[in-house]
């Protein structure tokens, strides 16, 4: 009764308000879809909404972590310039127990001057960082200009070839930084899609059958913490005998085969895990229905395991990422694991800096992948919801 | 125990003499095996409900009532007996017995609409879209969710929830209707008014239904004949009750009646022994 008193008033005061209201709900729905959600106190405040709570928040949401960020890189720098400073003692120390004081002095001068024959080798400074990060790009842009270059060079030829359906000429220099970046994050998709490809069916499989879960139940447990490195060997192992095919890019299909292996297990632990706690009601839903297997599955099965199955993925493409780098690292196969144990090997000057470029570049997509899992899985969410 | 027999009231309900039987209980019997030996929770049972009649369940919790829903409706092995329905013994669950949970069970992710449309696919494979989309959208208007039917199941209330069950177990056309305390979970509010849904919705199809129930108001007022369970374990039906009220019902005539409270009496007095 109550409410029915009341309601024709609240329609009364609505419609006024509603015109900002929309925009904004509009933009924040926007805003947090495509994983910014710490905005979404910013687009409140702009439009006038509790300044007090929101400022507040945002404070708490983007300033509080833009200042943790800070305070690391003064901590990396005061950090690097201590162990500058000690690596420098030692070598002064060196000098003058190997050459007396002169050599002492000398050295002490040439590493204030900063020349490079004498520089201590120590963690980089954020700025050495910061220079190295530009050499790498102005790196990348050359190699780019002569892959231009080269490809208007050999055009003539490589249709003259292609005419007589022999293969392209390609270039074949140094890879640039960037380069090695969009191979892993391929060999990584790849890798992600064949554990997908892998290990949902068979995680539904298992959820379906307890027989199936028991049966491979020791199998899983054992394999699971295998390294990463006993993968990459097994499937070196394999690969090799299988595939004799120069045409195709062998260290590609190793690297990606192993990430795949590597990362299913939360995929298919979960999806099975997902699978076998369906709902009892939804399983006798589907048994008064009679439901064949098949529409159990679709209508109700997967919808009801997809949550889970999408824990497991997003753990499944960080897990992958974590791993490409190590096999790379282990396999030589091109890509940011390369470029790190390269620059390790090679010990230029500026080569402990360039490994920290890569550092962080690893640590940002490794961010921005699961980003992208959480955006996909809203979008499925979403869609699925508007679907009908 | 006074053990007093429906004969003291008189009542039989006469125009479900010329009725065939609809669903047969025969010694039906449900043993639970349990690490302390096997649990015997019913006992060679006999139930035998017409076409087109309402009966409703009482008894103590853990009596069995909902065992003895679940075989009928083919969801729980059946240890000894059988379950006739329509002359065919159930081997399994299937659409013609459709069953209304005490939580609703809609599929979240479905909208009201999709959530009765599955069921319906399934019972009318070759019927057009026009024609399954017409059977969806009667039976939701008749439980009162005809402008509804778009929203998302997950984003209902309770009772709004239920009024989907009901509507997707009457648009399966079952020979059985079976109801496990559909009612339980709800206000007393909102059942007051989905009983009256039920009764309305029922009333046009004279389905044959079994509901479960701990309220004697609700087996009285929706019932033609209420079976009172003893208690466990080796359950049986203790006794019955037939409730002649003239159908329509509505629920004030039904409370003023003037035997209503000897029935109702006559239930408190079984379920207080
Ligand atoms: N799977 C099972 N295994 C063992 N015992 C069970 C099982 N299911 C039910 N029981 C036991 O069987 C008895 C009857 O259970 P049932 O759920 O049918 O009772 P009920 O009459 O529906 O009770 P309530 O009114 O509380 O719903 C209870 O004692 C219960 O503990
Ligand atoms: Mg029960």
């Amino acid at each position: 009764m109550i409410s029915k008193v009341l309601q024709p008033a609240r329609e009364l005061v609505e419609p006024k308000e509603k015109v900002t209201l929309i925009n904004k709900d509009k933009l924040i729905k926007v805003v947090k879809f495509i994983g910014l959600g710490f905005l979404e106190p910013l687009v409140r405040i702009g439009v006038g909404e509790e300044p007090r709570k929101n400022a507040l928040l945002i404070v708490k949401s983007t300033v509080f972590p833009v200042c943790s960020i800070l305070l690391f890189l003064v901590l990396w720098h005061y950090g690097a310039a201590y162990l500058f400073n000690v690596e420098a003692n030692i070598k002064i120390e060196a000098a003058r127990a190997a050459q007396g004081e002169a050599a002492a002095l000398a050295m002490k001068e040439c590493i204030a001057s900063g020349d490079l024959s004498c520089k201590p080798n120590v963690l980089p400074s954020p700025s050495e960082v910061y220079e190295a990060a530009v050499t790498l790009w102005q790196d990348h842009l050359a190699i780019m200009a002569k892959k231009v270059a080269f490809s208007e060079k050999v055009a003539e030829t490589n249709a003259s070839r292609q005419a007589q359906g022999l293969e392209m000429i390609t270039y074949t220099g140094r890879p640039s930084f960037i380069d090695q970046i969009k191979t892993s994050i391929l060999t990584v998709f790849a890798g992600f899609l064949l554990a997908m490809v892998l290990a949902v069916p068979a995680g539904v499989l298992m959820g379906l059958s307890t027989t199936l879960r028991t049966s491979f139940n020791w199998l899983i447990q054992i394999l699971k913490p295998v390294s990463p490195v006993v993968w990459l060997l097994l499937v070196f192992m394999i690969v090799k005998t299988l595939i004799k095919d120069p045409s195709l890019d062998k260290s590609f299909i190793i690297s990606f085969v192993s990430v795949g292996l590597c990362s299913m297990w939360a995929t298919l632990v979960n999806t099975s895990l997902g699978v076998s706690s369906v709902d009892k009601d939804f399983v006798n839903v589907a048994r008064v229905l009679k439901l064949g297997i098949g529409k159990n599955i679709r209508k109700i099965v997967l919808p009801f395991s997809f949550p889970y199955i999408f824990t497991g993925l997003r753990i499944t493409i960080s897990v992958a990422w974590m791993v490409l780098i190590a096999i790379e690292l282990l396999a030589q196969s091109p890509g940011l694991g390369s470029f790190v144990w390269e620059e390790f090997q090679n010990g230029a000057n500026d080569s402990n800096a360039k490994i920290l470029v890569a550092m962080i570049v690893i640590g940002l997509i490794g961010f921005l992948l699961d980003r992208l899992m959480v955006m996909l899985q809203r979008l499925l969410v979403v869609s699925k919801s508007e679907a009908s | 125990m006074e053990q007093v027999t429906t004969k003291d009231f008189g009542q039989v309900n006469t125009w479900l003499l010329d009725q065939p039987t609809m669903l047969h209980c025969k010694d039906l019997t449900k043993v639970y095996p349990t690490p302390n030996g096997d649990y015997v929770v019913l006992e060679s049972l006999q139930l035998e409900v017409r076409k087109s009649e309402f009966i409703s369940i009482i008894g103590h919790s853990g009596c069995g009532k909902s065992t003895l829903l679940t075989m009928i409706a083919g969801l729980n092995v059946i240890s000894g007996g059988k379950v006739m329905v329509d002359d065919d013994t159930v081997t399994e669950s299937g659409p013609d017995r459709a069953v209304v949970f005490q939580s609703p069970s809609l599929l979240p992710w479905l909208t009201v609409l999709q959530n009765v449309m599955i069921g319906v696919n399934q019972v009318f494979p070759h019927a057009t879209r026009a024609q399954k989309s017409d059977i969806c959208h009667y039976y939701l208007d008749k439980v009162g969710l005809g402008s509804d039917t778009k929203k998302r199941a997950a984003d209902l209330s309770q009772g709004m929830q239920q009024r989907v069950g009901i509507a997707r177990a009457f648009a399966l056309k079952p020979k059985v209707l079976l109801l496990d305390e559909p009612f339980g979970m709800l206000d007393s509010l909102t059942r007051g008014e989905l009983q009256d849904v039920l009764l309305e919705v029922w009333h046009r199809e004279k389905i044959t239904a079994v509901m479960v129930t701990h309220d004697v108001d609700e087996s009285i007022f929706l019932a033609d004949r209420v079976i009172m369970m003893t208690s466990g374990p080796y359950a049986k039906i203790g006794d019955e009750l037939v409730i002649p009220f003239e159908r329509p019902r509505r629920r004030a005539e039904v409370l003023e009646h003037p035997e209503y409270y000897d029935y109702r009496g006559y239930l408190m007095n079984f379920l207080n022994h």
